[in-house]
Order: structure tokens, then sequence, then C-alpha cells
């Protein structure tokens, strides 16, 4: 836990070129702390003591900031974390299945992380693709859509070995029909 | 109208291939609208421009369905400080995923609407504020942007006249609650995002406390539509009362989900049964919830000649929100689906209001209960209290928007809770 955490010169170069977007430097807490989890994998008090430093915003007010918005973990996570969607389309079109059998064939619960550190299961909110349901968000990154046993399967199979997702393009319909 | 959509070609997001890619933008009538008004700006006066976009009545396509021209005239006159424009592109609403189409797949339409929004209101720096669960899709956007500033049509002294303005993206983190537009504001700012009491309203006191209209992502892709083809034209696409086009995203058991766009103002039905081929298994449909988490489900016997529209959804019962329809067959445990919309409120509930935060987890508790089957018949009657106590009392709308999927739900779909809440007396007895 008291791991400490340092920015490169290179970093602070690009926090540099994240603040001059704003008027000030608070309003570069949300993308400084999404460039902090990047390179660091979480936003734990320690990341979080780092970004306040570098910024020079009050460590309280990046708790709070952190602790409020799901997406920055407080805590470290799997290597790779599933956010499976559970609401409303996702719901009524299987994700809560999706959800059962991840966690049945990774033998965790929703909110855990695998022994070897590899998974962490999350049952999440919508995330926006409620017409390619059920679907689930690999680590704040690429979606994976039209889940199916199968295809769980296969991804946790490619994310153990190293391998990521691909970006799944969601065409309209109405343009395949060549209209 | 009838038939009318069939021959229908889409304009926010049309088939042609690569459209992303700018220069396949240009040679597609790209741009053309922003050009239009910068060579001749004594007919395109800022004012005149704000004047044509009220004049086509674009409502809101966020959910609120608020004539966007009209809030452009809220801005006071430029004071030589800085003014902002904050695009919405948080499309956090359960049901609804239609902004990526644009990202993704037209997102100069946006842009180039974003840059004549800042000319006509006069605006400095643009944020586009998106969700960050939609990483790919900002990147996407982020990289039409660089193409814009390249060619000129962002940054300083854009076209060779005398108007710059930048953009930014601003990725989110994970609150449902910042696309409401003063928690935006403060996400932007770098906060929690806590919705902000108005008045002020945003055009008064917005981003670091200057001038800032807040408008979502499709509405501003309809801005070079009206600009290059006139307001008259605009109006003639759908309803008068809400026209132009409108980016439908339907889901749950259909048999082709997904993103359409159509006029607005279409059927219903027609939506659900040709459109997106009828209910899935050839079963028969139960409800709609017709634009997002937040408007109140229609049974299937209530959506007879239906249009989506806001006047004709208003006098069915509901709201357009965001036209991100979701169709539930008769296996639908409307329990069961309530709850989880529930759950969903009391989770994304920022905590400020005390009916909301509270009112949120009680809905949620009452309705875990009977859906588990241990409910009483006075656990209806406290829910309807619950939404009595949290409905326009609070900042926000997050608490009607918690509150209306259940008090319409057990109005409507009364015998199910019913059912449900009986169910114990019989274990008991």
């Amino acid at each position: 836990m008291a791991e400490t955490y340092t920015f490169t010169a290179k970093d602070l170069k690009e926090i540099e070129k994240i603040t001059a977007k704003y008027p000030d430097k608070l309003s570069a807490v949300l993308p400084a702390l999404w460039y902090a989890q990047d390179k660091f994998g979480h936003s734990d008090p320690s990341v979080q003591q780092l970004v306040a430093k570098t910024l020079g915003v009050p460590e309280a007010h990046i708790r709070g900031v952190v602790s409020f918005y799901t997406q920055f973990y407080e805590k470290p996570m799997g290597r790779n974390v599933l956010d499976v969607c559970t609401c409303l389309s996702c719901q009524v079109s299987g994700g809560y299945d999706m959800l059962h059998y991840i966690e049945e064939k990774l033998g965790i619960k929703a909110g855990e992380t695998t022994p070897d550190g590899e998974f962490s299961v999350q049952s999440v909110e919508c995330l926006g693709a409620c017409g390619y349901a059920p679907m689930l968000q690999v680590t704040n990154d690429k979606f994976v859509n039209h889940l199916t046993r199968e295809k769980v399967d296969k991804l946790i199979e490619d994310l153990r070995a190293g391998k990521k997702p691909d970006f799944e393009s969601n065409p309209m319909p109405q343009h395949e029909k060549g209209s | 109208m009838s038939n009318d959509w069939k021959s229908y070609k889409p304009m926010l997001v049309p088939a042609i291939r690569d459209l992303h890619d700018i220069s396949v933008y240009e040679k597609n009538n790209g741009y053309q609208a922003l050009k239009k008004i910068l060579k001749d700006r004594k007919t395109w006066t800022p004012a005149n421009v704000v004047n044509e976009v009220k004049t086509a009545n674009i409502r809101g396509r966020g959910g609120a369905g608020f004539n966007a021209g009209l809030k452009w005239s809220f801005m006071p006159e430029p004071d030589g400080k800085p003014r902002y424009l904050a695009c919405n592109g948080d499309e956090s609403e359960p049901g609804t995923f239609k902004d990526r189409k644009l990202f993704e797949f037209n997102p100069h339409l946006f842009i180039e609407g974003a840059i004549i929004a800042a000319y006509a209101m006069q605006i400095d720096v643009i944020y586009v504020y998106i969700r960050g669960e939609y990483r790919p899709f900002i990147q996407k956007l982020q990289k039409a942007i660089d193409q814009a500033c390249e060619k000129g049509y962002l940054g300083k002294k854009i076209l060779g006249s005398d108007f710059s303005v930048e953009m930014y993206t601003h990725m989110g983190a994970g609150a449902y609650i910042c696309g409401e537009e003063s928690s935006l504001m403060e996400s932007l700012e770098g906060k929690r995002g806590y919705p902000r009491v108005k008045p002020p309203f945003p055009a008064q006191r917005g981003l670091w406390g200057r001038p800032t209209t807040i408008n979502n992502i499709e509405t501003l892709a309809n801005v070079p539509l009206v600009m290059q083809h006139g307001a008259e034209w605009y109006l003639d696409i759908g309803p008068k009362t809400h026209p132009g086009p409108v980016l439908y995203g339907i889901s749950g058991h259909v048999n082709r989900p997904g993103v359409y766009e159509y006029p607005a103002g279409m059927d219903i039905m027609t939506l659900i049964n040709e459109v997106a081929g009828g209910v899935r298994g050839g079963k028969k449909l139960k409800a709609l919830i017709p634009g997002g988490s937040s408007t109140p489900p229609l049974r299937a016997d209530m959506l007879d000649g239906v249009t989506m529209d806001s006047e004709s959804l208003r006098e069915a019962g509901s709201m357009m929100g965001t036209a991100g329809m979701v169709v539930l067959d008769e296996d639908t445990d409307m329990v069961d689906l309530i709850w989880r919309i529930s759950y969903f409120y009391d989770h994304e509930s920022c905590g400020q209001c005390t009916p909301c935060r509270e009112g949120t987890g009680w809905l949620e508790k009452t309705l875990r209960k009977i859906k588990d089957g241990n409910g009483e018949m006075r656990d209806l009657d406290l829910l309807l209290a619950i939404c009595h106590r949290m409905e326009g009392r609070t900042i926000c709308a997050l608490a009607d928007a918690a509150a209306w999927p259940v008090r319409y739900s057990i109005d409507r779909f009364r015998e199910e809770f019913e059912k449900k809440c009986k169910k114990t007396v019989y274990a008991v007895a």
C-alpha cells in the first residue's frame, strides 16, 4: 500500500498539455486522473496523492472525485476488468446469464478479483450498447457485444494470452440493405 | 405519410463509405453550410443564424426536446470575456446508444454543427463531454477534430475569416448524472458531478461562471442540415411541432435491434414491426419504453396510432426522451424490470438532495422485496408515497426520472405487482 508513484518528465509534459485545455488546473482533474490510471492501473490513495501534488489541488478533492466516478479504481484491480452490463436492455437480453456464466467460469463473484490477479468482474450500469446486448467492456476500453458462452470462453482465453479485443463496429442496419 | 419512410435517405448518418474521413465528408457537401455562412456574413450575421435555427425548431435530442435556437438566443451579448459551448455526449440514459453513431460514422457533421453554433453565439471554446465508457469513440472523434484543425475549420481565423474557435474533448469517468447539463459543467470543472441550483441558468453563469450553452451531439448534427437547406425545408421533415431526422435506438426484444434514422413522428408500431423486424421469436408485444429508462413505459394496447414525437407521446402518457426505444415482449417480468431501473437510479443518485438519495434507495429496497416474493399489498402504496415525496423536490430531474417508471408501472401493470404481493399471503396461509 505504501508504494510511491512518480511521474516522469515526459508524463509531466503530457499533463501540462492537458492542463492547457482549461482555464484552471482544477478542471484538469478528470483527464489527469485518467492519465495516471492508464499508467498505474488504478487510482488508489497514493496515486491520488501524486495527482493532487502535480496539479496543486487538495488531496481531499481528488479523493472526492475518484470516489464519485465509477470508472476510477480506488484500489488495484485485476489485469483485466470485465464490466458486464446488466442494465435495462441488457437485463432483458440475458445480461445476468452472461454475468453468472463468467462468475462461474472464473470462480469469483461480481466485485471480486481472481487469486492470480488476472480478472476482476463487475456488474455495471448501462454502457450505451443497448442494441448489441448482452455485452461487456474490457478494462474501460473496448466493448464486446452480442455475448454468448462461446464468445465469453474465447475472450477469456484471449485475454489470458494477452490479446485484447478489437473494436467492434456496429453499422446501422439500414445501411446494410444498400440504400 | 404511411409509407414515406421507405424512401427516406439518412442524412445524419448517410450510407457513405468512410464518411468519417474529412476528404470524403468534404466531397459529400461537407463543411458547405459553414462556408456558406462565412462567405456571406452580411446575410448570415450571428443573430440571423440563431433565428434560422430557432425557426427550424430543432427539438433538443438529449431528452428535454427544447427548441435549440431558442436556447441559443438566451446567451447574453458578448462582453469580450470567454463564452463556452459544451456538447453533451454523455449518452448515459439506459436504452440510448445513438450519439456514438455520429462519433463513429459521421463526426464531421457534428463538428460542423458545433462550429456553426459557436459562430452564432460568438463562442470561443467548445468542449465535447463524452462518457468515459466511450473511450474508443472519443478517439474516433479526436481524429476527426485533428483533421478539421489541419484543414482550417477549427482554430484561429477559420477559413481566412476573423472567426476563431477551439474544440476540446473531455472524457467523463462513469456517472449517469453528468448527462444533466449543470452536473456536466461541474464535471468539466474537475469536480464531483453535483447538479447546480437554477437559476442562474447556464447562459448567465455556466462554465467557470461564464455564459455557456449545452447542446446534445445529435442536436448539433442537425444544424448544418438546417443551414444548408433552410429552416423551411427542415420543417417539412416529420411533424412541424417536432421536425427533422431522428436517430431511433431500438433495443430489447426485437429481431433487428440497432440505430435507425428516420423522420421524427414515425409510427411506433411501424418502427417495431417493420423497421426492427417485429418482436423476437414471434412473441406478443407487452410494453415499450419509448425514450430511455426515465420515460414511463407504455402498455402494448396504448400504442395504437402513437408516433415518435413529443406531442403524440405526451398524449399517450409518456415522453420522447432520447428516442431510445426498449421493446419488451410478453414474457417480460415488469416487477423485475422496474426493480432493475430503480437499482440503476439508486446507484446513480449523486446524493446531494435528500428526497432523491433516500428515495431512490427506498424504491429499490421495496421493489426488491416485492420481486423476491416478500411483498405485501401495502408496499404498492408505500412505493407511490415515496414517488410523491421525490417528484419535483430536488435540484435536478433525476428524482423524477427515478419515480416516473415506478409510478406509471404500478398504474399500468398493477395486476403484475399485485400478483407478486399476494403470493406471500398465500404462502403464509
